[in-house]
């Protein structure tokens, strides 16, 4: 592999679509994975994640583009002659060999003679020396999910692609199979590619995350940068919750001064994506965890400087760490609030009147042309091609 | 009433026990027989013991020639009807294509049609055909009726295959002639077999179909038929016992290997 690292092992996809038909599973899109990272494809389902997976694998041929790989093009290669191997979400594992022809499967198809050293390496780092002649329907799911691995990860590819790899596992045991992958990735150095629809294990494991919408990828970037500045509304709410109010533009500087509901509210200017202009609507996002509540008869005590929005508690739950509450008021139906469960306020029931306020500085900005609710759970703004996989 | 109620208890052995030996009694006497030295030409009543048939079991003339023409035809039906109706199978599951549907239908006709009717027909067919009658129309009238029993046999294995496993071969550097001799076939072949089994035994003791369209040919059946005319030869019992007990052997030589595998595979 040190041969690669010298050449730059980057995958790159340049001006790939995939049509079916009339269908458009993938929008023209380029995309460079650079060598040794843990990248990641976000979305919903049927967003052209898995297939843009499988034009990289070469199961799958893409209507436009070319995929390249350490700078030599690959996009003519079938799938057997690339030096990428896949994990897939059903594992796929053959069924009528057991685990050590499983795990040895690869190499022997390269003429590989001595195999017996390799895969006894490979099933001490998934942890599994135990099962070497079990067959694969003997093995529990997570186990089954570590020989998929283990039987990409032998041929040492220079690209190792998984494909919801832990969808089909429990929470708990996905939880221990994420941290389990970032440790193999970190251990290997392989780059890999990950198609997932749950967002945190995203955030998570990847060093890099692309989201995807509609066959487009919307933003990309790491973990924290797509949190804190998501640039669209379908990333601002598919990464965690964001609140969006509404509001106009009423004056420009180093920082915007927008109003909203009644009052004003403020956001660094270069934390906005729409275009600043005096009159002109925008978006203005807050993470339900950077607000602070105070009951409105404390309102007198919060400093200057600080967004404020009036409201009144509608709903509050109880989580734990924290509690969430739902806020009415007039910049926002439904806004959310997680406060830490520090020094809780028993004023703060449901029907308290209530002023929220936070940091100006923790504000972005979004262009207000776009749909509130893309990217909100069950919301028919997300875009979706059928899942062909 | 302990009597009683031990009947209740056991009601579901017995009833098990009855029904198994309504299937077996037909060979036991097939078997029984076998060994049987009759009074004349019928081997229809007990006399006494011997081993004389089975001792010459080619003593009957043309006994021996018939049977194996009906092993050389099944052989050859066989590999015919189970590649043919492999790969219609594979295409019927695997690919979508115009008239799918009919053809999936259509694949059912031979086993719908009455046996008799489609044998007239097919003798129509040859006769209008000019072809010549015997072993050549005789295996192709096999093939044909057999594609049904294997097509059906195959395309249920491959329907319950998943199609991520070659995916997974190709992504594992197997190209696609390794992808079918690693993956496809191994996971398909108890489908095969099955469908291949069913083949067989059916080619080999046809009867209606064959004794339309042999001309002056003899298979194994016909000759039985043939021969129960003017009487019946121990020798034909000699054979069936033999084919019944082979068959058993291989049946159980396969399930001792299966469970073995299986217990090598828990250490």
């Amino acid at each position: 592999m040190t041969q690669q690292q010298t050449t730059g092992g980057d995958v790159r996809l340049t001006g790939i679509s995939k049509t079916y038909g009339s269908f458009t599973a993938v929008h023209p899109l380029d995309l460079t994975v650079p060598q040794g990272s843990f990248f990641a494809l976000l979305g919903a389902s049927g967003c052209g994640k898995t297939t843009t997976l499988r034009i990289i694998a070469g199961l799958e041929e893409a209507t436009t583009g070319t995929v390249s790989l350490g700078g030599k093009d690959i996009t003519g290669l079938p799938a057997y002659k690339r030096p990428v191997n896949t994990v897939f979400q059903s594992y796929a594992l053959f069924p009528h060999l057991d685990i050590t022809e499983n795990i040895a499967f690869g190499l022997r198809r390269r003429g590989v003679k001595s195999v017996r050293k390799q895969v006894g390496d490979m099933l001490e780092l998934v942890q599994l020396g135990d099962f070497a002649r079990r067959k694969p329907h003997q093995l529990s799911g997570g186990q089954q999910q570590r020989v998929a691995v283990a039987r990409a990860l032998i041929n040492h590819p220079q690209v190792l692609l998984l494909d919801e790899p832990l969808g089909a596992l429990d929470l708990k045991l996905r939880r221990r199979m994420q941290l389990e992958l970032k440790r193999i990735q970190t251990e290997v150095g392989i780059t890999f590619v990950h198609v997932t629809h749950d967002q945190e294990e995203a955030m998570t494991m990847a060093d890099t995350v692309a989201v995807m919408n509609g066959g487009r990828v919307e933003q990309l970037g790491a973990p924290a940068d797509l949190y804190e500045n998501p640039k669209t509304t379908f990333v601002a709410n598919f990464l965690g919750t964001s609140n969006l109010i509404e509001g106009e533009i009423a004056g420009c500087g180093t920082d915007i001064v927008v109003s909203a509901g009644g009052g004003k509210l403020r956001l660094p200017g270069d934390r906005c994506s729409a275009p600043a202009v005096t009159g002109g609507r925008v978006l203005l996002g807050i993470r339900p965890e950077k607000i602070s509540l105070a009951h409105a008869d404390a309102a007198g005590r919060i400093a200057e400087g600080r967004n404020r929005v009036t409201g009144r508690i509608v709903d509050s739950s109880f989580i734990g760490v924290s509690t969430q509450y739902v806020v009415e008021s007039p910049a926002g139906r439904e806004l959310q609030v997680y406060e830490q469960n520090i020094e809780r306020d028993a004023r703060l029931v449901p029907g308290a009147e209530v002023v929220l306020h936070w940091n100006p500085a923790h504000t972005f900005g979004l262009d207000a042309s776009q749909s509130k609710l893309a990217g909100t759970m069950g919301d028919a703004g997300v875009e979706t091609v059928e899942d062909v996989s | 009433m302990p009597a009683l109620r031990w009947i209740r208890r056991n009601l579901i052995v017995i009833a098990g026990l009855l029904t198994l030996a309504y299937m077996i009694v037909p060979n036991v006497v097939v078997m029984v027989f076998s060994f049987n030295k009759p009074n004349g030409r019928f081997n229809y009543a007990w006399q006494q013991f011997s081993l004389d048939a089975w001792k010459d079991p080619c003593g009957v003339a043309d006994l021996c020639s018939s049977l194996s023409l009906s092993f050389r035809i099944a052989v050859w039906a066989t590999i015919g009807a189970t590649v043919l109706g492999t790969m219609i199978a594979f295409a019927l599951v695997r690919y979508r294509f115009r008239a799918r549907g009919a053809v999936n239908s259509l694949i059912f006709l031979p086993m719908a049609m009455p046996e008799v009717v489609m044998a007239a027909s097919l003798l129509t067919l040859f006769l209008n055909m000019g072809a010549e009658l015997g072993y050549r129309t005789v295996l192709i009238a096999h093939i044909m009726f057999c594609l049904s029993f294997v097509v059906t046999a195959v395309k249920a294995r491959v329907m319950s295959m998943d199609p991520k496993l070659e995916e997974a071969a190709r992504d594992l550097y197997a190209g696609p002639v390794q992808t079918f001799v690693r993956v496809t076939l191994p996971i398909a072949a108890p489908g095969i077999a099955a469908g291949a089994l069913l083949a067989f035994a059916l080619s080999f003791d046809d009867f209606i179909i064959t004794n339309f369209n042999a001309g002056s040919t003899v298979t194994f059946p016909m000759f039985v038929w043939g021969s129960a005319q003017r009487g019946t030869p121990v020798q034909i019992n000699v054979v069936g016992t033999a084919m019944f007990v082979i068959a058993v052997t291989v049946v159980l030589v396969g399930q001792l290997v299966a469970n073995r595998r299986k217990n090598n595979a828990r250490p």
